[in-house]
């Protein structure tokens, strides 16, 4: 899933300051898994933000409300919603970088006759897992290309802080890499794991220097099914 | 000027303060009648909307009173509070509340002097940092 944190309250109130209709717009994917910008989270920020104006003596109306994905048509075209964000003067997003963007896109394509300004409450992190409670990991960096097949299902680009492919460097000490005790060796999982499988041939020919084509380059990345267009 | 007295929410643990309470009336402990009891089946279940809402309702403080620690009835709802607590210290804190307004503390089943005491400290506290800005 996309891992995000919130915002210091400090930077979300010096957005919204100028405003006296505000909407806090939550995600019920992602972001709800992780914490980061759900429910709960929305009507959090949103009692500190209606506290911080009763401080200052501000007529501001906070509303909160939910859309299931901001990242999809199909699940912000609530006529409620649209409704509501049409009366706000500004809407606090706490979805991922691309519910944000794609709140932004969507209301201002429906609502024609204002602008709509949407801001972000939240920092989009990384792609990760759940590994404790209350702790995320890294997992994947859409590489595009990927090789878990070869390497046990333990991802050597994301894992491995030089994302080497070809083993582990010098600094790999007992299971630990040299960035940080706390983290793991990712080409010391993948051997042991390879080695449990019984399958370390996997990584013997050499990796040749990786195509980072299909990672992030030369603009957004785009998929079209055309089996799914009309 | 009428003296400032402080609305305090104080969310007792069922098991626990609430008994206090109880007994605490029955043996002439004075509460202070400023306070909110609201009775939970326990304190894990007090959530941070919760101690937010009743900030946002005008209390000048809040104070969360479980079980001692390793005695809480559903084993670990105490922890849970307790941490709950100190992240609404901090939250209140980001929008300019003194953090010590709202507090976790805990008394056994039949602590009804200390959790008398807890009241009236609160209520001394909060008396001395001043009403809630919020101005309700």
């Amino acid at each position: 899933m996309i891992v995000a944190e919130r915002k210091p309250f400090s930077e979300i109130l010096s957005m919204v300051e100028n405003y006296s209709k505000i909407i806090v717009l939550g995600c019920g994917s992602c972001v709800t898994i992780c914490m980061a910008g759900g429910e709960e989270e929305v009507k959090i920020l949103a009692s500190q933000l209606r506290l911080a104006f009763k401080k200052d003596k501000k007529n501001v109306e906070v509303e909160e409300f939910m859309a299931l994905r901001q990242c999809d048509d199909e699940f912000m075209d609530d006529p409620v919603l649209i409704e509501k964000v049409q009366a706000a003067d500004v809407v606090i997003s706490m979805a991922c970088g691309v519910g944000v963007q794609h709140a932004t896109a969507f209301f201002n394509r429906v609502i024609t006759d204002s602008p709509t300004r949407i801001v972000p409450a939240l920092n989009t992190t990384f792609m990760g897992a759940n590994i404790g409670v209350g702790v995320w990991e890294e997992r994947c960096v859409g590489c595009g290309d990927c090789v878990l097949e070869k390497t046990g299902g333990i991802c050597p680009v994301t894992r491995c802080a030089k994302s080497l492919l070809n083993g582990p460097c010098g600094g790999s000490s007992n299971g630990s890499c040299e960035i940080n005790k706390d983290t793991e060796c990712a080409w010391h999982l993948i051997v042991e794991r390879l080695k449990a499988l019984d399958e370390l041939d996997r990584i013997k020919p050499v990796e040749m220097y990786k195509d980072w084509r299909p990672s992030h380059d030369g603009g957004p990345r785009k998929i079209v099914r055309e089996d799914m267009r009309l | 000027m009428k003296a400032f007295e402080p609305k305090i929410v104080a969310f007792c643990c069922h098991y626990c303060a609430l008994a206090a309470a109880d007994v605490a009336g029955k043996m002439g402990f004075q509460i202070p009648s400023n306070i909110r009891i609201i009775r939970v089946l326990c304190t894990g279940k007090v959530e941070v909307l919760h101690i937010l809402k009743a900030f946002e309702a005008g209390a000048d403080g809040v104070v969360v009173i479980g079980c001692k620690f390793g005695e809480c009835y559903f084993k670990e709802g105490n922890f849970r509070a307790a941490k709950k607590v100190e992240r609404v210290q901090s939250l209140i804190e980001e929008v300019g509340l003194e953090g010590e307004r709202v507090k976790f503390d805990f008394v056994p089943g039949p602590g009804a002097k200390k959790f008398a005491a807890i009241l009236s400290d609160m209520t001394e506290k909060v008396k001395s940092m001043g009403p809630n800005p919020l101005g309700q």
